[in-house]
């Protein structure tokens, strides 16, 4: 062995020793503060200086890239839309036990009359309709349906009030009786044109006490007519909802006690409402609409109650929740399972043909001249400089069914004219079309790590005695994977989430889940589903790259 | 070279010739025959065609024109894995992704051989190289003179009766460098092998070949055994590249015999042994060699001298160097060995120099 410094160390080695044994305990520096403390200062000063230097990328990427991801997975999961929009129905519905077979009770229909005239007046019930449609198909013309007849029930009140006394029609003495007397005056007071923002309704003080419900509707309203359409309370008739929950007031409270405004038109109708005709509220909402006596619309009512849901997840595999728990939807209904292995496959496919077409032409490139080697590398350049629809839509022209290709096969005679070939509008053309498009991502880190790879390696293994294919195989095969690695997750990666092109030459047959994702976006607009799919994909891509890393090594990945 | 020695002769170039472009020969008219056994070094400055030639030997590169014989046969068409040259290369070239057992298995893999034989061939291999604790190590996590050692483990495994080796030591220290040439002379010697190395390091060529050829410019400017060389040039552009030397440009004034007297440009006139001039007036450049010059010499009646100023006094231990100003030159170097009676002489003094006419060689005036 070679021990160049052998004479030197062993006196060093004994000077250092007998240094130690001076002094035990931790090392100081020069001034006597611990080594340790004042070497992780000056780390903690590079550390810091680095984090400034990085900050605008970090930020960058924190807005645009960390932010949406994070947006994605809580959209995948939130429902907060159903106890919204219902939060009395769904308050009152958490104790009803679907699996007994009863519809909810009165006190449901109740909070859901309430909770679906404020949505209705509000314009959120449609909205509140199309998310339970995701999940029920009728939902959503229920809730249509429902928003428009829904006055019916109230109308019965209404009118048995109006008819005893047609101040109950008017905007005024219903703002005395509940409003707060200061806030009247304060909005008399005030002039539509002066800018000024119109004083926020104030219950009067006792009345909730007295007419619980009544005041809720009625400032619910308030609030309504004051941030919604910017008009006066005292100027606008309540709705007929207002009307309902003073029956019900009524009908439950004592208000002899009550000497405020409108004291005698409020007890003259307390006297007057035990005579009142009366409806049910499970009548009502059968009347408005009979699919609120359906179980089923319960139960899905219900299962989405809770702000967090897991059922765009379940959605996603195929799966949908039912009151026994979460279950396989019917054959027919199953279809992400069969995008996401497709959609695997395809890119395993692609991945596949990028190595084998791009291999040779990244050996060729690091084994011409410079110079040749870089006129090459703009000819795989090339396809980047024109657009991707263009290049996409050249596919389509090559490969269609009166397309270039088989105009060639036929012209040759290889085919016959009535049985030109089908290679576009299913996963042959969009394997074709990508692999195409990816090339380049397989290539060109193929190129630089083969470029790393001395020739020498090959003549020392030919100088052994073996032969062009034993030397490819044994010796420069081995080195390029790292090369082939960071290609193949370039491609799979990007393959995997690609959009345009399965969506121009997939037809219906090569389609991704990309695809079905930007439907969900774009036009089906349920965009948890859209997230939940997502965080699937990239749940998938993460759980491949890791068992990529374990399986040949991260390490192994090299792009130069 | 005798037509008996080049039937002798294993390894043989004939009249090669190297173009890789087609315009310019990096190799011109190669001629050289070397026997069983021989450790031949081929010694020249960067891009004089040393790794040409023997590129071309272990048939990684095709000659343009002539033949290269190995043991008599044209190994021109046969393919370099079925040449059975072992092969060191400057950058170690082992494998990386291999330990060190799978690189030296690897020659013997190829060859079929039985995995009992294997093993026991790559321990002696590793023994030999006193790297037999590193079987299992990566490349990687060896220095630079340890993976050496195991390139040339692996050149030697399958046991090749030629040898090539390409600036093997050129990046690694000196300390290292000496230690590791005189190894691989030793294992050279003890198996038997043929061996072409190459380098640019001269004293590595002098101290560890059988012969060695000086490359320049695509030729062999000598061929000839270390002390030949060193002593013996055959020209200038081996008189100066091998050793230190003292080169005087002059013009041969007369020749007698194998003496001739030469004209410095000074006006100075020497005597000096004729090797590349024939007549009078022909320009040569004469070298002498620091050792061989004498201060205030006794040479006889009629021998020339030359009038010397010290510049430059240097001790070095074991020897005197000075520099002295000669016949207009700054750079004539003298060198003396540390002797009780030496003289120590101081810059600025005046003192005859002189040498023995055969020691002072006429070669060509370049
Ligand atoms: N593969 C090659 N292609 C073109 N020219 C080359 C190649 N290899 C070497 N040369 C040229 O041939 C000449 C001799 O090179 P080389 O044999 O490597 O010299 P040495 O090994 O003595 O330094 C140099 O001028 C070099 O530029
Ligand atoms: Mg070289």
């Amino acid at each position: 062995m070679s021990d160049a410094t052998a004479g030197a160390a062993p006196g060093h080695k004994k000077a250092s020793a007998a240094k130690a044994a001076e002094k035990p305990g931790p090392m100081v520096d020069a001034e006597g503060r611990p080594l340790k403390e004042s070497l992780n200062r000056s780390l903690r000063l590079q550390k810091m200086r680095a984090l400034m230097l990085i900050a605008p990328l970090l930020i960058f990427v924190l807005l645009t890239f960390i932010a949406p991801i994070a947006d994605m997975l809580f959209r995948s999961v939130q429902n907060g839309i159903v106890s919204e929009t219902l939060p009395r129905t769904t308050h009152r519905l958490a104790d009803w036990d679907a699996t007994t077979g009863d519809l909810p009770d009165e006190a449901v229909y109740e909070g859901l009359y309430y909770d679906l005239f404020i949505a209705a007046e509000r314009k959120l019930h449609t909205r509140l309709g199309s998310r339970l449609n995701y999940e029920m198909t009728g939902m959503s013309s229920l809730f249509r349906q429902s928003g428009r007849s829904l006055d019916d029930i109230g109308d019965v009140y209404f009118d048995q009030f109006k008819d005893l006394d047609p101040n109950w029609d008017e905007a005024m003495p219903w703002a005395e009786l509940l409003g707060d007397p200061e806030w009247i005056a304060e909005m008399q007071a005030w002039d539509e044109d002066s800018g000024e923002t119109m004083p926020t309704f104030e219950l009067a003080d006792g009345i909730s006490d007295l007419l619980p419900l009544t005041a809720e509707t009625y400032s619910a309203f308030a609030d309504y007519v004051q941030s919604e359409d910017g008009d006066s309370p005292l100027q606008e008739e309540p709705w007929v909802l207002v009307h309902t929950a003073l029956y019900q007031d009524l009908m439950a409270k004592d208000v002899s006690g009550y000497n405020g405004p409108q004291a005698a038109m409020l007890k003259a109708a307390d006297a007057a409402v035990g005579g009142f005709e009366s409806v049910t509220f499970k009548d009502g909402m059968e009347g408005v609409d009979g699919d609120w006596l359906d179980h089923p619309t319960w139960e899905t009512i219900q299962m989405y109650s809770p702000e967090f849901t897991n059922g765009y997840f379940l959605n996603a595999v195929d799966m949908q929740k039912t009151p026994d728990g979460p279950a396989m939807r019917d054959d027919d209904q199953r279809i992400y399972g069969l995008l996401f292995k497709r959609t695997m496959f395809m890119s395993l496919m692609i991945t596949g043909s990028c190595i084998l077409l791009g291999y040779p032409i990244a050996w060729l490139l690091s084994n011409v001249r410079v110079r040749t080697a870089n006129l090459l590398l703009i000819l795989v350049l090339l396809p980047f400089w024109t657009s991707l629809l263009v290049r996409t839509s050249a596919w389509k022209v090559m490969l269609q069914q009166q397309g270039v290709i088989n105009d060639v096969l036929v012209w040759l005679g290889l085919i016959a004219d009535d049985s030109r070939l089908v290679m576009i509008n299913n996963q042959f053309g969009t394997i074709v079309a990508m692999t195409h498009i990816l090339l380049p991502f397989m290539i060109l880190p193929l190129y630089s790590v083969m470029q790393t790879i001395p020739p020498t390696y090959l003549r020392a293994a030919k100088s052994l005695g073996a032969t062009n294919w034993t030397a490819f195989w044994r010796v420069y095969f081995p080195q390029s994977v790292p090369g082939i690695g960071a290609g193949s997750i370039l491609v799979f990666i990007l393959s995997i989430g690609y959009y345009i092109t399965p969506e121009i030459v997939g037809g219906t047959t090569g389609t991704f889940i990309s695809n079905r994702i930007a439907y969900h976006i774009s036009s089906s607009l349920n965009w948890g589903l859209a997230a939940a799919l997502g965080t699937i994909l990239l749940a998938l891509v993460l759980g491949l790259y890791y068992a990529y890393d374990k399986i040949v090594g991260i390490d192994n990945v090299k792009l130069g | 070279m005798t037509d008996m020695a080049k039937q002798d002769a294993f390894v043989a170039f004939e009249r090669v010739q190297k173009s890789y472009d087609g315009e310019t020969l990096v190799v011109k008219d190669l001629n050289l025959s070397m026997p069983k056994g021989e450790f031949l070094t081929m010694l020249g400055p960067s891009g004089s065609g040393k790794t040409t030639c023997l590129m071309m030997l272990a048939g990684f590169e095709t000659a343009t024109h002539g033949a290269i014989k190995l043991d008599g046969v044209s190994i021109n068409d046969i393919s370099p894995h079925k040449r059975g040259i072992g092969m060191v290369f400057q950058n170690y070239a082992l494998f990386p992704h291999m330990t060190v057992a799978e690189n030296l298995s690897f020659p013997l893999e190829v060859r079929k051989m039985g995995k009992s034989d294997r093993e026991a061939k790559i321990k002696r291999a590793l023994d030999m190289v006193q790297m037999g604790n590193f079987a299992g190590r990566r490349p990687t996590q060896l220095s630079g003179g340890q993976q050496q050692r195991i390139a040339l483990a692996r050149a030697l495994v399958f046991e090749p009766e030629l040898v090539l080796m390409d600036e093997p030591l050129g990046a690694l220290d000196k300390q290292l460098r000496e230690t590791l040439q005189f190894e691989i002379t030793r294992l050279a010697h003890d198996l038997g092998i043929t061996v072409v190395y190459v380098t640019h390091d001269q004293t590595e060529a002098l101290t560890m070949s059988d012969r060695v050829a000086v490359f320049d410019d695509g030729r062999i400017q000598q061929l000839a055994p270390p002390d030949e060389l060193y002593e013996k040039p055959q020209n200038s552009f081996v008189a100066q590249f091998i050793g230190e030397n003292n080169a005087l440009d002059g013009t041969v004034q007369e020749v007698r015999g194998n003496r001739c007297t030469v004209r410095l440009e000074s006006g100075d006139v020497i005597d000096a042994l004729p090797v590349n001039v024939s007549k009078p007036g022909d320009k040569t450049r004469v070298s002498i060699r620091p050792e061989r010059v004498e201060f205030n010499p006794e040479l006889g009646p009629d021998a020339h001298t030359l009038e010397a100023e010290v510049l430059e006094f240097v001790y070095m231990g074991d020897v005197f160097r000075t520099r002295l100003r000669v016949a207009g030159r700054d750079d004539f170097v003298v060198k003396t060995r540390n002797r009780a009676d030496q003289v120590r002489l101081r810059p600025g003094e005046k003192v005859k120099i002189g040498w023995l006419p055969e020691d002072c060689r006429a070669l060509d005036a370049t």
